[in-house]
């Protein structure tokens, strides 16, 4: 029967997509029915897929790793004609699976169109066929209907559904070709009534806004950091923006500490001038000479010692274990958002480091961060995050855990703010810090005690230096 | 006794086994006479091997988009064989959705099961004339039709019983319990068949009962009786005598049979989220098929030539309902007029005049 391309099915009820694990075999076995072809990971389980026909592999489509939508054919092949009569693997007329000649989804009698048994996916099966009706002479997608004037759209617009309005009148309006998005609501709670529709009919509808004309979102919308240019779907009213790489990553990460770790987040506003003085101060030293002097430097040395007084925070939950694994070293993760999204490098051994050391591995891991080309190794093993919040301008958020760590502390904006000072209100320069750390690891007094580490060291940096090292 | 105790070859207290994991021949008291003619192990033999196969082929149709789910019987062919062939023609006999090896025991087509989770039909057998009901997805409610079937042959003065298959998890389910009432104060034909597998989807029978299964039958006034589900000597004897006694007018028996579903709940969850696999290497040295294998062996009932003969009528039976399935024609959309009612109503009628003629504005044919 020739060439034959085995679709990626759904297998577990509504699924989507799914990731190429492993291949099992490769171009040239030759494979009987039923025989594992490939090993594939959906959002619900672990499955291996068997060949549906006796032959020999021709080709494999999709990469290990990659992720497919269920549809996709993910395997060619070649099917000789007597296994195919001997083996049944293939069907007759009713058959889901097209010879390769035969491709492109046309849908067949019975109209299902695809591989796919089952509920969810619609993305090859799903095509609206066309009415039988007088508009449909006009040929037109659906979508250029509204802009017509003609009072008589016989099927309601999609968006139409935001409108407030009962049935009857929804009704109504259809019967009296009413666009409801038309009409001015006079009914409870801003909805269309039944007067507001026969008034409309009455001075005749005006022609419903554009898709786009109106406020809202322009169709296209350039690229910002991670996010790609947009380009908004008249009909769909959204953008898709195919989820891989670090978003992908970010989004798993995220998803399990939030969903693993129990977090708390507390808050302290500190006044930093005195910080902010020292950064002035130690730019002018040679040994920071070429490297760059921020407050952030100075609130990661404040993390480092803070960590000392409180190592419970540097910690890690072993699950298996039922253990808690406190650090006796700190690899500084520092949250940076880069062109790939957000990235958390970290500094290895942190607290090892004299000052100006960590004032130079910050500065290149931020670099080379931004410049998107932070090795996979440089990611692994962090054991506590700052992440710097302030550099947009924000005060402060509740930041969640990298997981595998216990803490992470967010940097507000520094502003200048009236603030009372030896009894005085006066100008000083004020920061937000705000620690999130694992609850099943550390309690309030703990977290409490290392976050007022942290802020005693940003509000007077050279005593507490004195009085900790 | 607890299932923890399943953990050793022979089950202690009242769990009867007469064939242990090792194909080694036991008795139990109440039971020393007992005996199996070799062509009957042979066909339970057979019957096993055809029925894994016919699974493994449904599993492996779903992963191949044939199916939009399968529930897989894996590991409880002897509690489903056994059983299954201890009825009576007479007899009629409610199952779940896994009972695939009971529909086999009854003649159903395995094709028709196919059809069912290929979503063709809702189970293309006549219940009447193969004295087996329709697969019953809602968890438990089969209980309450069986027992009320049961009444209505009891009022018949019909000399047959009910077999109701249902699972650790239905045990916990209001139905379950309300049939058990039913039955017992009836005194209704009827054999509560519970194939024990351990695991209801990811919850275990720790969270779904404190005592045995079996012991809960004392309180509702009939006996209950613990059985190794993955004995078919014992399943089957169990089985015959409780169906026996419900025609002789003894009333309901439960039958815990105490076995494990080898695979997922169905091909749509993944049993390694929520169970160990030491658990699941652990019963699969209590595989049904193995121990009936052996015993054939090493008492010469049984050669090579059997062995192969029943592989191969295994393969072809696979290819055969592979093909089948695959040829199963979709069903028009008018269908679902035919069969819902027995009896045409004005209303129905007026709602397929509406449904042809919303189908008839579609360009290109249809229904």
């Amino acid at each position: 029967m020739g060439l034959k391309r085995f679709k990626l099915p759904d297998t577990g009820e509504g699924l989507t997509e799914g990731e190429v694990l492993q291949w099992l075999v490769e171009p040239g076995d030759v494979v009987t029915v039923n025989q594992n072809l490939v090993e594939i990971e959906t959002a619900k389980a672990v499955v291996e897929l068997p060949s549906p026909w006796a032959g020999t592999v021709r080709e494999l489509y999709a990469e290990e790793g990659s992720t497919v939508d269920v549809g996709t054919p993910i395997i060619a092949i070649d099917v000789p004609a007597e296994a195919d009569d001997a083996d049944a693997g293939e069907g007759g007329p009713t058959s889901d699976f097209h010879d390769v000649a035969g491709e492109g989804s046309v849908p067949e009698e019975n109209g299902r169109t695809s591989v796919l048994v089952g509920y969810g996916p619609k993305a090859t099966s799903a095509k609206r066929r066309p009415r039988r009706s007088a508009a449909a002479a006009a040929a037109a997608p659906a979508a250029a209907a509204p802009t017509e004037s003609v009072p008589a759209p016989v099927e309601m617009p999609a968006a139409s559904v935001t409108v407030l309005a009962k049935p009857p009148v929804r009704k109504l309006a259809r019967d009296l070709g009413v666009d409801l998005r038309s009409v001015t609501p006079t009914g409870p709670n801003g909805s269309v009534s039944r007067e507001d529709v026969t008034a409309a009919a009455e001075a005749g509808a005006e022609p419903a806004p554009a898709a786009h004309g109106g406020p809202g979102l322009p169709m296209t919308v350039p690229a910002n950091g991670w996010v790609p240019e947009l380009s908004f779907d008249n009909a769909a009213r959204e953008a898709r923006i195919p989820v891989r790489g670090v978003r992908r990553h970010t989004a798993a990460a995220m998803v399990r500490s939030a969903f693993t770790a129990p977090h708390v987040t507390e808050f302290v506003t500190v006044d930093a001038t005195r910080t902010m003085d020292l950064v002035r101060r130690l730019k002018t030293l040679p040994e920071f000479e070429g490297v760059k002097v921020s407050p952030l430097l100075l609130v990661a040395k404040a993390v480092l010692l803070a960590i000392r007084r409180s190592p419970i925070v540097n910690s890690r939950w072993d699950e298996q274990a039922q253990e808690i694994a406190v650090r006796g070293y700190v690899n500084l993760g520092i949250a940076a958002a880069t062109p790939r999204g957000l990235v958390v490098p970290n500094v290895r051994d942190a607290d090892a480091l004299s000052l100006p050391g960590l004032a130079a591995a910050l500065q290149h891991l931020t670099d080379v961060a931004r410049s998107g080309r932070t090795p996979p190794a440089d990611m692994q093993g962090g054991t506590f995050t700052i992440t710097n919040v302030g550099v947009f301008g924000v005060d402060s958020g509740t930041p969640i855990l990298n997981p595998g760590e216990a803490g992470i502390l967010a940097v507000g904006a520094v502003r200048e703010q009236p603030w009372v000072h030896d009894g005085q209100v006066v100008p000083r320069r004020v920061t937000t810090l705000g620690l999130s750390f694992d609850h099943r690891i550390v309690d309030g007094e703990q977290g409490s005690r290392f976050l007022r580490d942290v802020a005693d060291f940003v509000e007077d940096p050279e005593t507490r230096l004195f009085a900790w090292t | 006794m607890t299932v923890d105790s399943m953990a050793s070859t022979r089950p202690r207290g009242d769990c009867v086994q007469l064939l242990t994991p090792e194909g080694e021949r036991v008795t139990h008291p109440g039971y020393e006479d007992v005996d199996f003619s070799p062509e009957q192990v042979r066909g339970f033999y057979r019957d096993f091997v055809l029925v894994r196969r016919i699974d493994t082929e449904g599993t492996a149709l779903q992963r191949q988009g044939e199916l939009g789910i399968w529930a897989s019987l894996l590991g409880q062919e002897a509690a489903q064989v056994g059983s299954g062939r201890a009825l009576e023609p007479g007899d009629f006999v409610f199952p779940t959705y896994r009972e695939h090896g009971v529909a086999w025991c009854r003649g159903i087509d395995p094709v028709n099961l196919l059809g069912l989770f290929r979503g063709v039909d809702h189970g293309a057998w006549d219940p009447a004339e193969m004295n087996f009901g329709l697969y019953t997805i809602v968890i438990g409610a089969q209980s309450l039709h069986a027992t009320g079937y049961a009444m209505g042959m009891q009022r018949d003065g019909a000399e047959d019983a009910v077999l109701a298959y249902f699972g650790d998890g239905a045990s916990a389910q209001g139905d379950v319990n309300e049939a058990f009432i039913w039955a017992g104060v009836f005194n209704a034909p009827i054999v509560f068949f519970c194939q024990n597998n351990q695991w209801a989807i990811s919850v275990p029978l720790a969270r779904q009962t404190r005592a045995p299964l079996y012991q809960r039958a004392q309180g509702f006034g009939f006996p209950g009786v613990q059985v190794d589900g993955n004995d078919v000597f014992a399943v089957h004897e169990v089985t015959k005598r409780a169906l026996r006694g419900a025609r002789e007018g003894n009333g309901p028996t439960l039958i815990e049979a105490v076995t494990y579903r080898m695979g997922p709940h169905t091909t749509t969850d993944d049993p390694t989220r929520y169970r160990i696999a030491s658990e699941v290497e652990e019963w699969r040295l209590k595989d049904p098929i193995e121990r009936v294998r052996v015993y054939l062996a090493r008492n010469g009932l049984a050669d090579q030539a059997f062995f192969d003969s029943v592989d191969e009528e295994a393969n072809d039976l696979a290819a055969s309902i592979r093909k089948r399935c695959i040829e199963l024609p979709d069903p028009g959309p008018m269908r679902m007029f035919q069969q819902v009612y027995a009896e045409p109503s004005p209303t129905l009628e007026r709602e397929r005049a509406e449904y042809e003629e919303y189908l008839a504005g579609f360009e290109g044919s249809h229904a």
